[in-house]
């Protein structure tokens, strides 16, 4: 824009805000990240300055890893969300896909349908739901998370779907389909690879929910060993008014790890498939 | 290679006639071009023929087999679409070995294609771009090279110039043409441009209103319509048309409209004498009025005064009042008219129409 480019503006408009809002989100992982390496000692001393290190140790992550079942808390979190993730993108694919490209009495009614069953609050949703999970006597394994978690991420994840399918042009599939592919062909070699920003942003969705989920994981798969990362976390290193601040931190590092990671490879194609259609081109 | 048939074929779309009773023969090695005004239902019949339109009633035939219910990719037909289609994903060379693997042709069969045919198409150096890459020119041609590499038995084309740019188009179209020509491939090109129409197909079928209006040669077509519709829809400027009552006696008919009097062609006397004191609708091609600045002492001649003189080039449009609404006359350019003046107007009687004005047929 004309006008926008002298430095002084420049500096008022983009780069204050902006250093504003960084370090308003930052600071909570480097509030975590100080936490988890401050000796014992220090953590509850009043007389330094809480926002730097002086000193540093693993002694937190090491009794992390020892001494609680965080491994454990790990693998459990791990194949819950891998599962739960690729049933809701194998069905969502499907489910948008039929959404998105055909003409059937009521498609429109469904896609509305799907929509509303997102609006639900999963905090109601738990109590009809845990007694689904008691009947198909699925308590404490991982299905109860597997099988429940589409529940929340199915909805949203096909209608994204949908309207980024809907975005691809008809003829391109049709032309597939002449050139001699099935409909699932053509699907597949022609209208996925050109989805790819919504399903990798669909994926993403999915797996940050997952991977993050608290009130479900307590419920359906709380107890013994079988508990995830954010339940294992609160239930085992706070007892009672007792918080072990350094252990807590730990896990909460390790557990964003995954996620941090997951957004970094993707994070290209996660801005696309937010944004695609909105613009031609 | 193989001929095609639609046996009365009709497709609705939720109570929406789109194609109705079409029945249409399409002779092996054809070129027939399906024309006619956006809606017609022509892009319809094309993607019934390709199997992307379940079609309600009637039957498809493509050389001796019945296609109706067959899925597309078991028709051996291949498409080239208005927008291209061309995959985004994959280069020049995949987008047109794509059809081929899917077949499981050998890799150096799939080769030996597809640089064959990117050779005759003037793209051999685009095989590893990718479209976004290609012009719209080049795109076009990757589209047809794409339908080509297929060697199918029916070529189906919607509109393939219509995003080229005027230029590029008409030297297209030539190629195009004489590319059809050449391989001898059963070719359904819809078109609304009735240049295109008139210039590229061996037959021209009609369409409006999902009807097919006449089947025909380009130059039937334009001699001879069927009905009004035809008549206007072929040929630019459109034909004249306006009522006129038929006046039978002393052995001549004459066509009087308002105070322009013409005397019917000798050989349809007898046609017009059925409508003797009624109206019919009278057609003349802008070509068929030979027009004069001023006055000509010369018989038969109307003087029209001229409302809007549009000068082409090669040729210069001459309005005049008619008897009902205007008249457009193709005149000599280098010919001067004046808006205000009357011309001398001369009606080539022998090439006029007229068409009955309930049924809307030809009368001749």
């Amino acid at each position: 824009m004309v006008g926008s480019n002298r430095l002084s503006s420049r500096l008022f408009l983009l780069y204050l805000p902006l250093a504003f809002f960084t370090v308003f989100l930052l600071f909570p992982f480097y509030w975590m990240l100080i936490i988890s390496l401050k000796p014992n000692s220090l953590l509850l001393n009043m007389k330094i300055n809480p926002l730097y290190l002086t000193q540093f140790t693993l002694e937190h992550y090491r009794y992390l890893l020892t001494n609680t079942d965080f491994p454990r808390w790990a693998l459990n979190t791990a194949v819950v969300t891998f599962g739960a993730t690729f049933l809701s993108l194998t069905s969502s694919i499907l489910m948008g896909y039929a959404l998105g490209r055909f003409r059937f009495r009521g498609g429109n009614l469904a896609g509305t349908a799907i929509f509303l069953a997102y609006l639900i609050p999963p905090t109601l949703l738990f109590i009809p739901l845990s007694q689904v999970v008691a009947r198909f006597g699925l308590y404490n394994s991982y299905w109860a998370l597997i099988l429940t978690y589409p529940t929340f991420l199915i909805p949203f994840a096909s209608w994204l779907l949908m309207g980024y399918f809907r975005t691809i042009p008809r003829e391109l599939e049709e032309c597939a389909m002449i050139d001699g592919a099935s409909r699932f062909q053509a699907m597949w070699r022609i209208i996925l690879p050109l989805a790819l920003p919504g399903v990798l942003s669909a994926g993403i969705f999915s797996f940050t929910l997952s991977w993050n989920e608290f009130l479900y994981a307590l419920v359906f798969m709380g107890s013994g060993e079988m508990k995830t990362i954010p339940v294992g976390t609160v239930s085992d290193l706070i007892r009672a008014d007792v918080f072990q601040w350094g252990p807590l931190m730990a896990a909460a590092m390790l557990g964003s790890v995954p996620v941090a990671i997951a957004y970094m490879f993707f994070v290209d194609q996660y801005v696309s498939g937010l944004t695609a259609g909105a613009v031609k081109g | 290679m193989a001929q095609v048939i639609y046996d009365h074929v009709t497709k609705r779309f939720d109570g929406v006639i789109a194609v109705n009773d079409l029945t249409l023969e399409v002779k092996d090695g054809e070129f027939l071009v399906l024309v006619g005004p956006s809606g017609c239902g022509k892009t319809t019949a094309l993607r019934c023929l390709a199997g992307l339109e379940e079609v309600t009633s009637g039957d498809i035939i493509i050389g001796d087999r019945v296609v109706t219910h067959i899925p597309p990719k078991d028709r051996d037909i291949a498409m080239v679409f208005q927008n291209y289609a061309l995959y985004p994903h994959m280069t020049v060379y995949e987008n047109m070995a794509f059809g081929l693997k899917l077949r499981k042709m050998p890799k150096q069969e799939i080769d030996r294609r597809v640089k064959e045919v990117a050779e005759m198409l003037g793209i051999q150096d685009l095989l590893n771009r990718k479209p976004r890459q290609l012009s719209g020119g080049q795109r076009q041609r990757v589209a047809l090279g794409r339908a080509i590499v297929r060697e199918p038995q029916v070529f189906l084309m919607d509109e393939p110039l219509s995003n080229l740019d005027a230029k590029l188009r008409v030297q297209t179209r030539g190629e195009l043409i004489k590319l059809q020509r050449r391989l001898g491939v059963t070719t359904i090109y819809v078109t609304h441009d009735q240049v295109e129409a008139m210039t590229m197909g061996h037959r021209i079928a009609v369409m409006n209103q999902g009807v097919l209006q006449q089947l025909d040669t380009p130059e039937n077509l334009y001699d001879h319509p069927a009905n009004l519709f035809v008549a206007t829809f072929i040929g630019s400027p459109a034909m004249n048309i306006f009522p006129a009552r038929v006046v039978a006696g002393d052995g001549t008919v004459r066509l009087v409209a308002g105070d322009v009097t013409l005397e019917a062609p000798a050989e349809q006397r007898g046609r017009l004498a059925e409508y003797a004191n009624r109206e019919v609708l009278v057609g003349i091609r802008p070509e068929d009025l030979i027009v004069q600045p001023g006055q000509v002492s010369e018989d038969r001649q109307l003087r029209l005064p001229v409302e809007i003189v549009e000068p082409l080039g090669s040729e210069t449009l001459v309005h005049l009042r008619g008897p009902a609404g205007a008249l457009i006359a193709k005149a000599d350019p280098h010919l001067h008219f004046s808006p205000g003046e009357l011309a001398s107007v001369r009606v080539k009687i022998e090439h006029m129409h007229a068409f009955d004005p309930q049924t809307e047929l030809a009368l001749f």
